[in-house]
């Protein structure tokens, strides 16, 4: 069960490092500004996006069959698994009946909500992760605490430390030049030695049956470029119907998700190489569950760009970790409790409703509204704190009687001003933990008003 | 023109001040103003934390008692988004629900909106920074979000605009959350804390002797902070600017 408030307290409690971390992720949201103010036709390229999006969704069946048939035309390989373990055991079926022990990953969210790397290191396969961020995290043993940027939450220190132990590095030289380069020697062995690649999916497009993978290090490329085995696991509603409707979301994405105009590599795979093996996973793992629900499907729109993260006032304060679920944020919150409300529970709280992530989405994801929903699914399966429950039944009741409420109100404004001061403010009040009451008045604005009206 | 005024529940209890002064303001157009006795809660404390039933019943009765009014005027941003965006839920079927919805404004809202005065006879001689609350930003459009590309806009400073010898603050995060978020004040006090301190560092740096905004909440909750952390710096509610020298 998540607990965002407490994790999300401890990880505010370093006050320095929570303001060190709000202020790397608004830079972020900084340049994406002016990425999307210095595009004229920023929101009618987010109404378009959206129209695709919503229009595939729609039809993601016919899309979907298109896909596969188109695909295998260029002899790719088409898989479907229903859930994580399906997806698992396809790619390791795939490794072992090429004899491949050595598997070079570029960064996908989708196999880390599929626990892929566990499950291949139990059966023996050498999994690297070769985005850089992601393999630092992976060489702490730490899940990505962001979706876009996945060591967000280390800062240059913990990554010369993390080298240090695990590469070898020169003890205290946490320079950021230095670190990038001792990587891509570690990440070019392993890239050279890999018998196979797996990437994720950008953008799959349906009328080609070919796929594209947005990177900015080129690491998807040298993956699926040296070895000659090249798997794709894509979630499904990552499909988009044409070829034109791809610019739409390139346009969108880099810029939304680091304020570039475009990702360094934007990269088009539609056949295996020349005697080599091309493999797609369509992967459904809940995401049909999501698209048969009307308040939620919107969220399938998603083209995990992380700015709904980068705006979020208390995902940039809290940390990626306390949300404890593979995808963090507002978008996390919202695919969490759709997929597992009982244990994501406190997910749709950890936000003010401030609804900035539903209008930074490139894509329109209606993300505060869909977590104010999810409230009232928390109350329904009964998973609201019994307490605050009960307040708020009894507050509701109180509000149908004006009387009882104003004579309420006055007997507070009568015993608040003379309560001892650690009576007011005990363990129970805790808005006062760190923040004064307001003075209590002598009289209600109703009391006022009638005096007046006489 | 007859206006029913909500007063939010715990404006009426805490801020009678500020209510006062969002009447005086209302009847200072010529307007006739009723304030009707019966009233309570909008339902958005309930609804914010998931409580369907509880507000639907609130709802019902917000819809009852304001249906017969030709304008629903209410100081407070996020109450009135409330009604505006949430309530179709609870009861779409009512009568004289869209009535209710389409005519309750946020005070500034309908002062620009609707009243239009071209001047307003009252000075302000300080620094203000203006707390763009969320619901009436991002919901009710009172200004131009950061988020968007958009011309740039601000309903609450083309009010304050009118008020002599106000200069304003320029912040570095300009429409940024302050924390409070209704329940979320208390049920992730940390983050809420940590972010009310945030707003306050950008208004003290930009220089903001006094944070105004439409909703009391917001400047409830970050006078709050100024007062345990005993900060250089005050909150206004904006109809307390706008009725400075009204009897």
């Amino acid at each position: 069960m998540s607990d965002h408030p407490k994790l999300a307290e401890k990880f505010a409690s370093n006050t320095n490092r929570m303001k060190w971390h709000d202020k790397a992720l608004w830079f972020v949201r900084q340049k994406r500004d002016i990425q999307a103010q210095s595009l004229p036709e920023w929101e009618a390229l987010r109404d378009k996006a959206d129209a695709i999006k919503t229009h595939t969704l729609a039809n993601l069946d016919h899309y979907l069959s298109a896909f596969e048939t188109n695909a295998r035309k260029r002899d790719i390989e088409v898989h479907w698994a229903r859930d994580a373990q399906e997806h698992n055991k396809i790619v390791l079926d795939i490794l072992r009946r090429n004899g491949a022990t050595k598997l070079v990953k570029s960064k996908s969210m989708l196999t880390e909500e599929c626990h892929l790397n566990p499950f291949l290191e139990e059966n023996g396969i050498d999994v690297v992760d070769t985005d850089l961020g992601e393999r630092i995290v992976q060489l702490r043993h730490e899940p990505p605490s962001h979706i876009v940027l996945p060591a967000i939450h280390l800062k240059k220190e913990d990554v010369g430390t993390t080298f240090e132990k695990f590469l070898h590095t020169q003890k205290g030289n946490s320079d950021p030049t230095y670190l990038t380069h001792e990587a891509r020697k570690h990440l070019r062995e392993k890239f050279l030695g890999a018998d196979a690649a797996l990437t994720g999916v950008n953008f799959a497009i349906s009328e080609t049956g070919g796929i594209v993978v947005c990177t900015n290090e080129g690491n998807a490329d040298l993956g699926a470029s040296l070895p000659k085995l090249h798997i794709a696991s894509m979630g499904i509603e990552k499909i988009i119907p044409r070829l034109k409707d791809l610019s739409v979301f390139t346009r969108l994405l880099a810029r939304s998700a680091t304020g570039q105009p475009i990702t360094t590599y934007t990269s088009h795979y539609h056949s295996p190489q020349h005697e080599g093996e091309m493999h797609i996973i369509i992967v459904d793992n809940g995401r049909s569950q999501i698209l048969g629900n009307k308040k939620y499907v919107k969220s399938l729109q998603c083209i995990r760009c992380g700015a709904c993260l980068n705006t979020c006032p208390i995902y940039r304060r809290s940390g990626g970790y306390s949300y404890g679920y593979t995808i963090p944020g507002p978008i996390g919150s919202t695919l969490g409790a759709s997929k597992a409300i009982q244990k994501n529970a406190s997910l749709p709280f950890a936000c003010s409703l401030c609804a900035s992530c539903s209008n930074i989405c490139p894509v329109k994801v209606d993300l505060h509204e869909q977590l104010y929903l999810h409230r009232q699914d928390v109350v329904d399966a009964g998973l609201l704190d019994k307490t605050k429950h009960r307040a708020l039944k009894m507050a509701t009741w109180v509000m149908k009687h004006p009387m009882i409420m104003d004579s309420g109100g006055k007997i507070a404004r009568k015993l608040v001003p003379i309560l001892p001061r650690n009576l007011l403010y005990s363990k129970f009040n805790v808005w006062g933990k760190n923040r004064e009451l307001p003075p209590f008045p002598k009289q209600s604005f109703k009391e006022l008003y009638k005096e007046r009206k006489k | 023109m007859k206006i029913g005024l909500f007063i939010p529940c715990f404006m009426n209890e805490l801020y009678p001040e500020a209510s006062m002064d969002t009447l005086k303001i209302l009847e200072s157009f010529g307007l006739d103003v009723d304030y009707p006795l019966e009233q309570t809660c909008c339902g958005q404390p309930m609804a914010n934390t998931g409580c369907a039933h509880e507000s639907a019943q609130l709802a019902k009765r917000f819809v009852e008692i304001f249906k017969h009014y030709d304008y629903i005027v209410a100081p407070s941003g996020s109450c009135v988004s409330m009604v505006r965006h949430h309530y179709a839920q609870f009861v779409s079927e009512m009568e004289g629900f869209e009535h209710v919805q389409k005519n309750t404004y946020e005070l500034i809202e309908f002062i620009h909106d609707i009243i239009k005065p071209d001047h307003l006879n009252v000075s302000f001689p300080y620094k203000v920074g203006i707390h763009n609350s969320c619901h009436g930003h991002r919901e009710l459009g009172l200004a131009s979000m950061s988020e968007c590309h958009a011309p740039a806009f601000s309903k609450i400073k083309d009010i304050l605009d009118l008020v002599s010898d106000i200069s304003f603050s320029t912040l570095e995060r300009n429409d940024e959350c302050c924390g409070f978020g209704g329940t979320f004040a208390v049920s992730e006090e940390a983050m809420s804390v940590a972010m009310g301190r945030a707003r306050l560092e950008d208004h003290i740096k930009a220089g903001s002797e006094y944070i105004t905004g439409v909703d009391m909440s917001c400047l409830m909750h970050m006078q709050g902070l100024i007062d345990r952390d005993k900060l250089p710096i005050k909150t206004i509610y904006i109809a307390q600017i706008l009725a400075k020298g009204l009897a």
